[in-house]
């Protein structure tokens, strides 16, 4: 599972709907694996605003992965600077480094093992294989 | 043809051979391919968007979302998350080595992401396994209001959700796409191939709000065999003219519900459904 997702994850149990502590999961004994795949620029610019960016640094600091800068870049942070286009010509976009490493962050790191745990209740979600079991006993819906 | 609906619940029925089963028949590849295609063509993704796949499987369609527009992907690839309650499918899909992140997660339990998260969301052949309760504490209703609500909020204001299924019979259908639209959805249905056996039914939903084409009926505007079932408003317009429950209106419209059921009904006078003094 990407990092990426483990933004969006919150707790499914629906007591914990409400509090803002069910988001983000705190992820415990974690086995991380890089999987490498193409850079995507178009979705990491659509993508971006929608992060949340103070989680993505408490996790990556529970992960234990180089410390993120304070504030998220902007869209224009990810594109290297641009050669002047000529007119009716469109420039294909280079990534920048920011680009590169937010890639690596969100769509190549994944966790392949370990558990997902809850801030509010302490449900523990486990993940095998790099697919989290999200399956709830019947009194917790 | 049996339904597998009828027989046992998905997580049971998509075993180790089933899944393998079904994964590689030539038949079932196309005509998923075919629906995810056509439902793809509904959302009309313009750009590399995060989209979540409902029921996903072995990743039949997220092997699709994947590709590139040179390989037929409108606005691709786009990056997906896929759940399904079933192990074995999803272990074919691990075998697979698929791009999305994959979940193993009962739909009818609600979806377990924060609001605004995705841009769109796909199933294919799965909604109508949610029209199923597998023990006594859950319902139908409950699973499919739980679904779309909890769709209704991880999708993001302008989103769009295309849900391919087999309804087993009208009630079925319009029980689906009642609880769409008390989710908040617009919706539409959609029938390719109406009244034949092939009969591919497509729920098209949309959220209010952004960049939109208004709402449901953008999507399907100038399309044949479509039936717009509810518009957002339409439904706050009609309970605001309802008769307020205990009035003298309500009354006398009971009592003429009454008398034509053939019961005895006191008859009505200028005293009906005045408050009594207050009796010192």
């Amino acid at each position: 599972m990407k990092l990426l997702t483990l933004n969006f994850l919150t707790c499914a149990i629906k007591a914990c709907k409400s509090s803002p502590a069910s988001f983000p999961l705190h992820p415990r004994d974690v086995e991380l694996e890089i999987v490498e795949s193409d850079i995507n620029l178009p979705f990491l610019k659509n993508i971006l605003p929608r992060l949340m960016w103070a989680e993505l640094r408490t996790i990556a600091a529970e992960l234990g992965l180089p410390e993120l800068p304070e504030t998220a870049p902007t869209r224009d942070h990810l594109v290297e600077g641009k050669e002047e286009a000529k007119e009716g010509e469109e420039v294909d976009e280079v990534p920048s480094q920011t680009a590169r490493d937010l890639h690596r962050v969100l769509l190549e790191t994944t966790v392949k093992e370990g558990k997902l745990v809850c801030g509010n209740c302490a449900h523990e979600y486990k993940v095998m294989e790099g697919v989290p079991n999200f399956l709830l006993p019947g009194h917790l819906v | 043809m049996s339904r597998p609906e009828d027989t046992l619940p998905p997580d049971l029925f998509y075993n180790d051979t089933e899944s393998r089963k079904y994964t590689t028949s030539s038949r079932i590849q196309r005509i998923q391919s075919d629906m995810t295609h056509r439902a793809l063509s509904l959302l009309s993704l313009a750009s590399p968007s995060l989209i979540l796949d409902i029921g996903c499987g072995s990743g039949l369609s997220g092997e699709i979302l994947s590709q590139t527009p040179q390989y037929g992907t409108p606005g691709g690839p786009h990056v997906w998350i896929g759940l399904d309650i079933s192990a074995s499918m999803l272990g074919v899909a691990l075998e697979k080595d698929v791009d999305g992140d994959l979940f193993l997660a009962d739909a009818g339990q609600g979806v377990p992401f924060r609001p605004g998260t995705f841009d769109a969301a796909i199933s294919i052949s799965a909604i109508q396994w949610l029209c199923n309760a597998e023990t006594s504490e859950d319902s139908p209703a409950g699973r499919l209001s739980r679904f779309f609500g909890g769709l209704y909020a991880s999708l993001r204001r302008g989103g769009r959700a295309v849900c391919q299924f087999y309804p087993k019979n009208e009630t079925q259908k319009k029980m689906v796409a009642q609880a769409a639209i008390k989710a908040g959805f617009g919706a539409g249905l959609l029938e390719d191939d109406e009244g034949t056996k092939n009969a591919k039914t497509y729920l098209v939903l949309t959220v209010g709000g952004g960049d939109l084409d208004g709402d449901i009926t953008g999507v399907v505007r100038g399309m044949d065999s479509v039936h717009v079932m509810a518009r957002p408003g339409a439904k706050a317009a009609k309970r605001g003219g309802d008769i307020v429950k205990g009035s003298r209106g309500w009354i006398l419209k009971k009592k003429e519900q009454m008398e034509r059921k053939g019961k005895v009904v006191k008859p009505s006078s200028k005293y009906t459904g005045r408050k009594r003094r207050v009796q010192f």
